[in-house]
C-alpha cells in the first residue's frame, strides 16, 4: 500500500522555494530540446506540405539536388511529350524547364548575408504552381529582370521587397510582386524568367531540372518509371513531394544537437533533483522511522519518494512546455544541406513534442529521485527516529 | 505461552558498537506481561528501557535470547513481515508526538489504517471515531502545528489505538508536556487500560506518570530489576 498522494503533494508546497528552483532547473532543460523539436518539426511539417502530389521533378541522373544538376535543353524537348503529362486548356503539356541558382541576401537574422534560391520558369512553370498566390504586385515578365519573391522572402529579406532591387547575374533585378504558396518551401524562393536568368548566368543549354505534372496517380507513377527506365535521357526521376521530404535531413543536425544539449542539461538536472530529494530524505527522517514503525514497508518509503521526485519533475516538464510555448508559430530560418539556400518555416510545437518533453522531464525526475528514495526505504527504523 | 502472557521475554540481550565501544543495552531480561497489564518501565537515562520497548515493539532485534509477542517470535520475522505485525498488533506513542506535519490531525490517524482492508469511508469514520475518544473531536481538520503539545500526544494515541492494538507501547508520552497536558495523557492512558482492556508498557522518567500504571518494573545498566526493587542511587 502506498503513501496518501497528497502526502507528497503537501511536503512539495511546504518547501515550495526548492521545489520551484528544482523544477525551473528541470523545465529548462525540457524547454530547450522541446525548443529544439519545434524547429525540427517546423522544418519537417514545411517541406512535407510542400510539392504537388501528381508533379515529378526530373534533374541529371546522379544529382541529389536541382542545383547540382546540369539538366541539358534538349533533354528537356526530348521528355516533354512523354505520355502521361497533362496538357494546359492551349494544348501545351505542362513540363516546366528550370533554372535554379542561389544569390546571397541580407536578412533580418544575418546581416552579413544568407543564401537564397532563385529559380528561372516559363509561364507553364507558374501554370503548373497553381497553388502559388499573388499577395501584393504582380508577376515578372517574361524577357525582363523582374522578380516575383516568396512571401518568406519578402519577410525575411529587406532588399527583396517589392519596390526594392536586387542584384545578381549581370544587372539588377526589379521586386514587383509577393506570392503565397500553402507549399512552405516555394515560399522561401524568387521567382524569375527563365530565359533572363539562365542568359545572365550563361546557361542557356545546361538548366537545372523539368517539373512535369501528371494527369492522374496512375500515370504520375508510370512517368517516373518510364523517365527512370529512359536510359537515352539519363535523368533521375522522382515525385516532387518525395524529393522535399528528403530535404528533411538538414533539421537532423539541429535534433542531435538539440537532444545532446538537452542530455549535457538533464544530467545537471538530474543532480538538482537529487540533491533536492536528498535534503527530503534528511529532512523528514524521523517521519520515515515514524512511518514504519505505524507498518509501511520499505518498498512503500521507496515508492513515496520516487512519486515525490515524479511530481517535481512533473511541475518541471509543465514549466518547460509552458516556456517553450511562445515559440509555436515563430517565423525563422535554416540551410538546406541539399539546396544550399535557406528555407523559411514556423517553428511547430507539436503534441508528440509535448509529450516526448514531459517523459524527459519524469525520466529526469526517475533518475535524480531513485537513489534518495533508495535511501530513504533503507534507513533503520531506529535510526532514522534518532536522525529526525 | 500461556493465555494471559501477550509478552515474554527469555535471555533477552541487546549489544551494539557505538564509537568503538561495545555497549550492553540489555543483559539477560526475563520478562512476562500479562494481557491487559498496565506496566511502567522506569529507570535511569540509558538504563535499556527503551531498547526493551523497542524490542517489543518489533523495531530492533536482539543480539541474544528470544522475545514473544502475541505469541510470534518477532525477531525472527523478515523486515516486511514485523511492518505488518507492528501495524496489526502494536500501536507506539513516541515521546515527541511524530505526527507528520503536512497531514491533518484526521489524516494523520487514518494512516495507519491505509494498511488494511478498509474502505476510504470507513477508514474517516474509524478515524473520526478514535479522535472524538480522545477529545478532538473537534480538532480534526486541524494541521500538527496548530494544536498544543497536549493535543498532539492525544492525536498520536488516537493513531496509536485506530487500528484496535493488542498493545500499546509507550516511550516517555509525557516528556514534552506540562503537568496539565501530561495528566490528560495519562487518564487517556488508565481509561484505555481499564475500560478497553489494552495492555500498556510505558517507558517513564517520572514517578507521577508512572503511579497511573498497575506494575512498576525498574531497568538499571541494562538489568531488570525484580519486581518491588529500585536501582541504589534511584531517589
Amino acid at each position: 500500500m502506498i503513501l496518501p498522494i497528497s502526502y507528497n503533494l503537501r511536503n512539495l508546497a511546504v518547501r515550495r522555494t526548492t521545489t520551484l528552483m528544482t523544477a525551473l532547473g528541470i523545465g529548462l532543460t525540457v524547454a530547450v530540446l522541446a525548443a529544439s523539436f519545434a524547429l525540427v518539426d517546423g522544418l519537417r511539417l514545411a517541406l512535407e506540405a510542400s510539392g504537388h502530389p501528381l508533379n515529378v521533378l526530373v534533374t541529371r541522373k546522379g544529382a541529389e539536388s536541382e542545383l547540382a544538376s546540369n539538366f541539358e535543353r534538349r533533354v528537356f524537348d526530348d521528355l516533354k511529350f512523354k505520355a502521361g503529362i497533362a496538357r494546359n486548356a492551349a494544348g501545351e503539356p505542362l513540363a516546366s524547364l528550370e533554372v535554379v541558382t542561389v544569390i546571397n541576401l541580407v536578412s533580418v537574422e544575418y546581416p552579413e548575408g544568407a543564401n537564397v534560391s532563385v529559380r528561372g520558369v516559363t509561364p507553364i512553370g507558374l501554370e503548373i504552381r497553381d497553388d502559388a498566390r499573388l499577395t501584393e504586385g504582380r508577376w515578372f515578365t517574361p524577357g525582363r529582370r523582374e522578380a516575383t519573391v516568396g512571401s518568406s522572402i519578402a519577410k525575411r529579406y529587406p532588399e527583396a521587397r517589392p519596390g526594392e532591387k536586387i542584384r545578381f547575374g549581370r544587372g539588377e533585378w526589379e521586386v514587383v510582386g509577393i506570392f503565397h504558396s500553402g507549399q512552405m518551401a516555394r515560399n522561401s524562393e524568387i521567382l524569375v524568367d527563365l530565359n533572363q536568368v539562365a542568359a545572365d548566368f550563361g546557361r542557356e543549354s545546361v538548366l537545372s531540372s523539368a517539373l512535369l505534372r501528371a494527369t492522374d496517380e496512375v500515370a504520375h507513377q508510370a512517368l517516373i518509371n518510364d523517365l527512370q527506365a529512359d536510359t537515352r535521357l539519363n535523368v533521375q526521376a522522382r515525385s516532387e513531394k518525395a524529393y522535399y521530404a528528403q530535404q528533411t535531413s538538414s533539421g537532423d543536425l539541429i535534433r542531435y544537437l538539440g537532444t545532446i544539449v538537452a542530455v549535457i542539461m538533464a544530467v545537471g538536472s538530474c543532480f538538482g533533483a537529487m540533491n533536492t530529494m536528498y535534503a527530503a530524505v534528511a529532512r523528514r527522517s524521523k517521519e520515515i522511522g515514524t512511518l514504519r514503525v505505524l507498518g509501511f514497508s520499505r518498498a512503500a518509503i521507496l515508492v513515496s519518494f520516487l512519486i515525490e521526485s515524479l511530481m517535481l519533475a512533473a511541475l518541471g516538464g509543465a514549466l518547460g512546455i509552458l516556456l517553450v510555448l511562445p515559440v509555436q508559430g515563430l517565423s525563422t530560418g535554416i540551410g538546406s544541406m541539399v539546396t544550399f539556400s535557406e528555407i523559411a518555416f514556423q517553428l511547430r510545437i507539436t503534441p508528440q513534442t509535448m509529450a516526448s518533453a514531459f517523459l524527459f522531464a519524469l525520466a529526469m525526475g526517475a533518475a535524480g529521485g531513485l537513489l534518495p528514495a533508495f535511501q530513504a526505504s533503507r534507513k533503520e527504523i531506529l535510526t532514522a527516529l534518532r536522525e529526525g | 505461552m500461556s493465555q494471559d502472557v501477550v509478552i515474554r521475554a527469555r535471555g533477552l540481550t541487546k549489544e551494539f558498537l557505538r564509537d568503538s565501544f561495545h555497549i550492553v543495552a540489555l543483559k539477560d531480561v526475563d520478562l512476562e506481561i500479562r494481557r491487559g497489564e498496565y506496566l511502567a518501565l522506569m529507570g535511569p537515562s540509558g538504563s535499556g528501557k527503551s531498547t526493551l520497548l523497542h524490542l517489543i515493539a518489533a523495531m530492533d532485534r536482539p543480539t541474544a535470547g528470544e522475545i514473544e509477542v502475541l505469541g510470534s517470535n518477532v525477531a525472527s520475522m523478515a523486515d516486511s513481515e514485523m511492518a505488518k505485525w507492528r501495524n496489526r498488533h502494536i500501536g507506539f506513542v513516541f515521546q515527541s508526538f511524530n505526527l507528520i506535519p503536512v497531514l491533518t490531525a484526521l489524516e494523520n490517524v487514518e494512516l495507519p489504517l491505509k494498511l488494511t482492508h478498509l474502505k476510504r469511508g470507513e477508514r474517516v469514520q474509524h478515524a473520526a471515531t478514535a479522535l472524538k475518544l480522545v477529545g478532538l473531536g473537534d480538532r480534526m481538520d486541524h494541521y500538527p502545528r496548530q494544536l498544543s503539545g497536549g493535543q498532539e500526544q492525544r492525536v498520536a494515541i488516537a493513531r496509536a489505538i485506530v487500528t484496535d492494538p493488542d498493545i500499546i507501547l509507550c516511550d516517555e508520552p509525557t516528556g514534552n508536556l506540562d503537568a496539565r497536558s501530561a495528566n490528560e495523557v495519562l487518564e487517556l492512558l488508565r481509561r484505555l487500560n481499564q475500560e478497553f482492556g489494552k495492555t500498556i508498557v510505558m517507558v517513564t522518567h517520572d514517578p507521577h506518570a508512572a503511579h497511573f500504571a498497575t506494575h512498576i518494573r525498574f531497568i538499571d545498566k541494562g538489568e531488570l530489576l525484580p519486581e518491588g526493587k529500585k536501582p541504589e542511587d534511584w531517589s
